[in-house]
């Protein structure tokens, strides 16, 4: 696309606390990833950060030399991919991984960054991590692998933790075990935690606040509880009716989202979700909401809002 | 929604009036440098189970189980080590030549990955044709009218028939190849992974396209997963597998309310629910160690290295798979305690 601009993330505000699990939840290019991304300006060429604030503290991530912004990854924040084989080097010792991500900052000598590898390792409960420390990547199975990956993180003791998928490629018993760590970690380190998932029963297993994300903007957001138990936005209302649950009774028919996202090439006026919308009125075809509050702690971006809308699941089948 | 079935209360996995009947099916690949070169993944190992007309059999179990493989065995995508597949009480794995043609007809296969199953370089039109000309059963204007009547029942836009796969987007091309195998008018379909690659959104579109289809064709489906809540949400009935075996099978409802296997039950316990109130109560069953090599699987039963309840006896004699109450089976010596 010769000069155009492409808005992969428009408008993003949010704040995350020390000691919180702020879940990122939305589909494929729903903008997600790159919103964290940008928390590191880690953005992919040509991609750029055209407008806004990440304030860190007191210090803004967009202004920072790029002295200053190696510092802040290496030593203020971690992040956890989905594939902990592609992001380990397969021809070093996960040992020797583990403790050159902690050497490349300056927080740890050489000597301390030894010392605290088979600790680590015991950390994120690697069984024989003595006897591990040695082996290659290959030689982990995938949760072991997370498992470094996590301990690589942590090591450096950040104060925010962003994982990006991080129980996807695993396998559900694998995933638990995970979670159950993640969940621990985030404790002990009193670390802000960011997790960005597809799956919503990650997030209301996880986290204190969700934040739903759909053609690159907030469409809701609040305590985990209330999008849950009251979701306003019909995005989020039809997402968690549209999955199956493991504990469900009765066999009803999901609920479908008609169509797919907009192209980000082509956005939609109006309300960028007004396509799929069973719930939509005139105005959501022209004018875009603005994300305002709907309860305390709870903001939706619509015109309609689901409290308003009589009998929805009636409306949502046809 | 597929029909309850009605006869008996399902399921003897030996019944004789199932669609299909699979015994002790048996798939073992060789591993290439094994020590002396007769190394051998136990991929399937003495599989019985049976499907019966009209109801969608869940098969769910995680990465390495041999799931997929079953499903190819039984479709003949893969030839099996030994045992049986009936269908319609005839044994697959002996059929040759013309009678194996008419019979692969009535059996069809979906898969997980829509962007790797579909020739990128032929349009819809001739993908889901294709199956008709290689069969011999339509050609030129009828052939035309059937791809374009299928398109319409998969919810596919029939005007689009001359375009290519990668115009479409995962969830229509997982409808295109709903069409390709529906083509036919199959009496039974192996459905592997159908949902797993697509967004939230679409999979619902799948799924409920899926359960129309059965209503609508009386199919048959084996629905493979290792979702356990989609395949709890499409099946009648569940089999669970790890390692190569069955470990259990029994109605969907019985699974989730008794699961007798102490490996469904760490399953069960593992699977978040998008509930906050529920996640908070819920404890995982977390399992020792990492599932072994299908090489050289655990002896007896081969769940025991992890199990949280196995005793001496689990490691020494493999527990059968047994009828437990109506229609659930178990694969355990002390199923049911955990």
């Amino acid at each position: 696309m010769p000069g155009g601009t492409l808005n992969a993330v428009d408008g993003i505000s949010f704040d995350v606390d020390r000691g919180e699990i702020v879940g990122i939840v939305g589909e494929s290019g729903s903008g997600k990833t790159m919103t964290a991304l940008s928390l590191l300006r880690l953005i992919p060429e040509p991609g750029k950060i055209t407008s806004g604030k990440i304030l860190y503290g007191e210090q803004d991530v967009v202004q920072m030399s790029d002295e200053e912004i190696r510092e802040f990854r290496g030593n203020e924040v971690a992040m956890i991919f989905q594939d902990p084989m592609t992001s380990l080097n397969p021809v070093l010792r996960v040992g020797f991984q583990v403790e050159e991500a902690m050497a490349a900052h300056n927080r740890f000598t050489r000597q301390q960054a030894r010392d605290r590898v088979i600790p680590m390792l015991q950390r994120v409960r690697i069984p024989a991590a003595k006897d591990r420390v040695r082996d290659y990547p290959h030689q982990f199975s995938g949760g072991m692998r997370q498992r470094a990956m996590i301990a690589m993180g942590v090591s450096n003791e950040p104060s925010l933790l962003i994982a990006d998928e991080p129980t996807t490629a695993l396998d559900v018993t694998v995933q638990a075990s995970i979670i159950e760590l993640l969940r621990d970690i985030s404790r002990e380190l009193r670390a802000a935690v960011i997790l960005i998932t597809h799956n919503m029963a990650l997030v209301a297993s996880l986290c204190n606040r969700v934040i739903v994300m759909y053609a690159g903007r907030i469409v809701e957001e609040g305590p985990t509880r209330a999008i849950f138990k009251n979701p306003q936005h019909p995005y989020t209302w039809s997402l968690l009716r549209s999955m199956p649950r493991v504990d469900e009774t009765t066999r009803e028919r999901l609920i479908s989202i008609k169509g797919l996202p907009p192209d980000l090439g082509k956005m939609p006026p109006g309300c960028k979700f007004h396509p799929r919308c069973k719930f939509r009125v005139d105005r959501c075809l022209t004018e875009e909401p603005p994300l305002a509050e709907v309860d305390p702690g709870q903001d939706a971006r619509c015109w309609v809002l689901m409290k308003n809308v009589q009998n929805p699941e009636a409306i949502a089948q046809t | 929604m597929s029909a309850q079935p009605t006869a008996t209360p399902t399921t003897d996995p030996t019944l004789k009036s199932a669609l299909v009947r699979v015994e002790d099916l048996v798939k073992h690949f060789p591993v290439a440098g094994g020590l002396f070169g007769r190394a051998v993944v136990h991929a399937v190992d003495g599989v019985t189970l049976a499907i019966e007309a009209g109801e969608t059999l869940g098969l769910v179990g995680e990465s390495g189980c041999g799931k997929s493989t079953l499903g190819r065995v039984i479709v003949r995508l893969q030839p099996a080590t030994s045992g049986h597949v009936f269908f319609k009480n005839t044994d697959l794995t002996q059929m040759r030549g013309e009678k194996l043609r008419r019979t692969r007809q009535e059996i069809q296969m979906i898969f997980q990955d829509p962007y790797a199953s579909l020739n990128p370089r032929m349009t819809v039109g001739d993908i889901v044709s294709e199956p008709l000309r290689n069969f011999g059963i339509a050609r030129g204007r009828k052939a035309e009218q059937k791809v374009q009547e299928v398109m319409r029942v998969v919810g596919l836009n029939p005007n689009f028939v001359n375009r290519y796969p990668h115009e479409f987007s995962g969830g229509q091309r997982q409808r295109i190849g709903i069409a390709r195998a529906l083509v036919l008018e199959p009496t039974f379909i192996v459905a592997d992974e159908p949902v797993s690659a697509l967004d939230v959104s679409i999979q619902a579109q799948i799924v409920n396209l899926m359960e129309d289809l059965q209503a609508k064709y009386q199919l048959t489906f084996l629905f493979i997963a290792h979702d356990l809540s989609v395949v709890r949400h499409i099946s009648d009935r569940i089999a669970v597998m790890y390692l190569g075996k069955i470990v259990e099978i029994g109605p969907s409802d019985a699974i989730r309310d008794r699961p007798l296997h102490p490996y469904t039950k760490v399953l069960e316990s593992s699977v978040p629910v998008p509930d906050p109130d529920i996640e908070m109560a819920r404890k995982p069953i977390l399992l020792k160690g990492e599932i072994p090599s299908p090489v050289n699987p655990p002896s007896a039963c081969r769940f025991h290295t992890r199990c949280p309840i196995a005793q001496k006896i689990c490691s020494e004699v493999e527990p059968p798979l047994e009828m437990k109450e109506s229609g659930h089976f178990a694969a355990c010596h002390f199923a049911g305690q955990l």
